[in-house]
């Protein structure tokens, strides 16, 4: 199933608040997530996530600001942007009554589709279901639920699809199969947003990355960019015998630990790594192991979230 | 209407995948009241003078309006409260199905099991009286008023809820007293004035006496003034319940 649309922005939250109680969830979150993007929202838990999705699907109302998707208003216009949004939800959440087919039928069903049983089979397929169409929901280990979600969302072929944090609990073979199918759906031109715990797999799935804190976003950027900019290199020294006196490295380069001996010194860039390997040699050590350790995003994202970087 | 049969279809499902509790369970209920009273009370209870009912007859239709009431209050609100409770209301929430669309499917599948119930009392109890039809079309509103507004109350109460006991107690603190005390049992017009003048205030009462003239042709209040109650608490009690659901008040928090 391919997908074309003429809506270049899939999801557009402007100025967007809630606060529960005196608690702020979100604050004046300005978003737009492009059509056939994979798209990442980052943040610790309590940072907004969650309630900025359940905003956008119309779970949660805001307090103030509008949101669209795929140029659909969530409140004024509702039923046409729920049409196009399919959401993954957070918890496991499961109705005791049914089968999975019949949950998988009533879903469609929801959203006025008849004789869907060929894409629900399709799905069924793709999430190793197959097996488990006839079981009853309450029957189903926890990552078959998870994977039963996926599907819900996806029964009506929605052309944007949240995904709050879809492989927690998840294990390493499901996890790879799930990415597969929904980078198969990115392609085919599904838009993808995506929140997770695991920044591995934002790194390697998504283009671009928005990061929330305290419910502001904090960054928004192109996920390589942000690599590249932020990426720093750190230089892990060992040294070999006594040292007769502490290495210190000189202005261009920062000394980040010392530990039984091993160096690990901050790089702001590779090219630094002669200049110190000669101050080395100078100052009369000799080098036991070396190697240059890169940033990955995980780095970068605590780096921003303890304020040590600027956004 | 987008996904209401849909709707509709899973709330059916829903009791009668489990009908030995939500239909079995009722109808033996009623029957196992119409038994007791009806060895304890026969021959004591006067009831409509001069019309020749005898008391066993006449509790017949009582017992069916009651367990209509109760089972379509217990469906629609068993069945939100569980799905919100469960979390799966979700993906409920997340279709485009319209509010009305929601409130119909809801009181629909109320108004079916309510009326199974009743249909099942009134049915097994031919095994033991003979009952008369006077008037059809009023046993239909009545009954079918009496599903909607407990339908309704159900879903209010759904919404309010946050947890079972909540529930349990709207049940068996608002609705059992009030159907108990509507004069299911007995002619409010044996009652002391004081009684009477709460049965008067109950609409319960309406919908129960309405119906029992459906059967007799003869009731303890005009015949208007129930219908016109009865009219009225159905109808406002709908718009409170569509109010509710379209506003999102504790569903879309």
């Amino acid at each position: 199933m391919s997908l074309s649309t003429n809506t270049s922005v899939a999801i557009n939250v402007r100025q967007v608040s809630k606060k529960f109680g005196r608690i702020k969830a979100v604050e004046s979150v300005d978003l737009q997530v492009k059509s056939g993007e994979f798209f990442g929202l980052l943040g610790p838990n309590g940072a907004g996530k969650t309630t900025l999705i359940n905003i956008i699907a119309g779970l949660c109302l805001a307090d103030c600001g509008r949101v669209e998707v795929m140029g659909h208003d969530v409140v004024k216009d509702y039923q046409s942007a729920r049409r196009a949004l399919g959401v993954v939800p957070q918890e496991l959440v499961f109705d005791p009554f049914f089968t999975v087919r019949e949950t998988l039928r009533f879903q469609s069903g929801y959203f006025g589709i008849k004789h869907n049983d060929d894409w629900i089979d399709e799905i069924l397929d793709n999430l190793n279901l197959v097996d488990k169409a006839d079981a009853n929901m309450r029957s189903l280990s926890g990552g078959m639920k998870r994977r039963v979600l996926v599907a819900q969302a996806l029964v009506h072929r929605p052309p944007v699809i949240i995904l709050d944090e879809p492989t927690a609990g998840v294990d390493v073979d499901l996890r790879r199969g799930l990415w597969g199918f929904i980078q198969k759906l990115n392609n085919q031109g599904h838009t993808i947003v995506l929140t997770t715990h695991y920044l591995e797999e934002a790194e390697s799935l998504c283009n671009r990355v928005a990061m929330l804190k305290a419910g502001e976003i904090v960054l928004v950027e192109d996920t390589t960019n942000l690599l590249r900019r932020e990426k720093e290199s750190l230089l892990r020294v060992r040294l070999k015998g006594e040292a007769p006196y502490e290495f210190k490295p000189r202005g261009y380069a920062r000394l980040v630990s010392v530990t039984d001996g091993e160096y690990l010194i901050k790089l702001s860039g590779p090219s630094e790594v002669e200049n110190i390997l000669k101050d080395l040699r100078e100052s009369g050590f000799e080098i036991d192991k070396m190697e240059i350790e890169r940033e990955d995003l995980e780095d970068v994202f605590l780096s921003i979230m303890t304020g040590n970087k600027s956004s | 209407m987008s996904g209401f049969r849909t709707l509709f279809r899973k709330e059916m499902l829903r009791f009668w995948k489990v009908g030995f509790q939500t239909l079995g369970a009722p109808i033996l209920t009623s029957l196992l009241y119409l038994l007791i009273f009806s060895h304890a009370l026969k021959g004591r209870a006067e009831v409509y003078p001069g019309l020749g009912v005898d008391y066993v007859t006449f509790l017949v239709p009582g017992l069916a309006m009651m367990s209509l009431l109760q089972n379509a209050f217990a469906n629609s609100s068993s069945s939100l409260t569980q799905s919100k409770i469960m979390g799966n209301i979700v993906f409920l929430l997340l279709t485009p199905i319209s509010h009305f669309s929601f409130f119909i499917a809801y009181i629909l599948a109320a108004c079916v099991r309510g009326t199974l119930v009743a249909l099942g009392v009134v049915l097994a109890s031919l095994f033991f009286v003979e009952l008369p039809v006077n008037n059809i079309a009023l046993i239909i509103f009545f009954a079918v008023c009496g599903a909607v507004m407990l339908g309704s109350l159900g879903l209010i109460a759904g919404v309010w809820a946050e947890k079972f006991d909540q529930i349990a107690a709207f049940q068996n603190f608002v609705i059992l007293p009030m159907t108990f005390l509507s004069g299911v049992f007995y002619s409010v017009e044996k009652l002391p004035a004081f009684w009477k003048w709460i049965s008067h205030a109950n609409p319960f009462f309406y919908l129960i006496d309405g119906f029992r003239r459906g059967f007799f042709g003869h009731s303890d209040a005009e015949i208007y003034i129930s219908v016109s109650v009865v009219s009225l608490a159905t109808l406002s009690l709908s718009c409170v319940c569509l109010h509710i659901i379209r506003s999102g008040y504790k569903l879309r928090t």
